[in-house]
């Protein structure tokens, strides 16, 4: 009995490193959904870090081309006061079945919510009024700075490193 | 300084294009477009219209996709009452192969489109419309032989056609349109696919 029990022991300590390990599993499970407020609560509670909010889909071909980009970025700069926030549009439904597998296969590194609002006409116009709702969009954000920019359109990595920058 | 200037450049190309286009109001200059069955249609074809459903959408698009068997309901109900659907895809087919000439035809022959689907080369109505994403709804009516716009956005809200109690901005605004009334809500936002818009 006790040779049972201490087997399952480490199989259970086994499976705990697995997953603790396994970054795809880990990253998986901070899958999150997010309200606006929530976001905004920590844009501010930030402070004079850097926040560049990536507005993006699973379903949208050139967000998804644009990715790694964002991850080169707060990997390049994890020195500096950055934080990349993934935030995800895809329709709530698909969480399951399609946002947590991609997360998985694209090993994401960065913080990944799902957007949790339903009225486009109220939340569109709060991340910012000269939003059309076209994906990609990016929201730089510094609070001590007082620093709110929005970019509807894609980038290239040279584009994103140099708009950052621009931003000091 | 340099990178300033860039910055600055890309600031007000962004500003320029979120600003740009028609607003509800406008008269709507006439465009003449080819069709999936290689002739070309313009608004002046449909002298009996009272207007048009004119909706930037393409193939590939999953929010379009979503949306595109309620603009096909949407030209079933309203064409025979005069205000017939007009979709243009506004993609560049260099940048997004799925939505090329020949694969529009193939969509339209599967999904029976009734109504004319036509090719944007170069996005040039897009751009003069102001069109940023797919699918992207401009209601237009004939007032005094001009072509006025009366409503802008989505078609209703609720992309995943779940909710009962949708608001159907669309139908809404081409309803009040044939009781003789301006629409109630001219303006709305929607979460879209950006228009593939060509580098050329």
């Amino acid at each position: 009995m006790r040779y049972i029990k201490m087997g399952l022991r480490n199989v259970l300590i086994i499976l705990t490193c697995w997953l603790w390990l396994n970054p795809s599993t880990s990253q998986a499970q901070n899958i999150r959904l997010l309200t606006l407020n929530q976001l905004e609560s920590r844009l501010a509670a930030g402070k004079d870090t850097t926040f560049i909010v990536n507005f993006w889909a699973t379903w949208c071909v050139p967000c998804v081309a644009e990715l790694p980009d964002f991850e080169k970025l707060q990997a390049t700069y994890s020195g500096n006061k950055l934080k990349v926030l993934l935030v995800s549009l895809d329709f709530k439904s698909k969480v399951n079945s399609t946002v947590i597998p991609f997360i998985k296969k694209q090993h994401l590194r960065n913080e990944v919510y799902v957007l949790n609002e339903t009225n486009q006409q109220e939340y569109i116009d709060r991340v910012d009024k000269s939003w059309s709702g076209a994906l990609p969009a990016t929201l730089m954000v510094n609070t001590t700075r007082n620093l709110r920019q929005f970019f509807e359109r894609e980038f290239t990595y040279p584009e994103l490193e140099q708009t950052y920058l621009s931003l000091k | 300084m340099k990178w300033y200037l860039i910055t600055c450049f890309i600031a007000l190309a962004a500003f320029a294009k979120a600003q740009g286009g028609y607003k509800v109001g406008d008269a709507v200059a006439d465009f003449s477009l080819k069709n999936v069955d290689n002739k070309t249609v313009a608004m002046a074809d449909y002298p009996a219209a009272k207007g048009f459903i004119v909706i930037f959408t393409c193939n590939t698009c999953p929010v379009a996709q979503a949306y595109e068997s309620r603009i096909i309901a949407l030209h079933n109900k309203y064409a025979p009452k005069g205000y017939p659907v007009i979709a243009i895809n506004p993609n560049d087919p260099n940048t997004q192969p799925g939505d090329s000439f020949s694969e529009m035809q193939k969509r339209a022959k599967t999904k029976g489109y009734s109504f004319a689907y036509l090719e944007d080369t170069g996005n040039q109505v897009a751009d003069r419309f102001g069109a940023t994403r797919t699918p992207h709804v401009y209601i237009i009516s004939k007032e005094d032989g001009k072509s006025v716009i009366q409503y802008i956005g989505a078609i209703d809200n609720d992309t995943e056609n779940a909710n009962p109690d949708k608001i159907t901005y669309a139908e809404q605004a081409v309803d009040a349109l044939l009781n003789g009334k301006k629409p109630a809500i001219t303006f709305t936002k929607a979460v879209g696919c950006s228009i593939k818009r060509s580098r050329g």
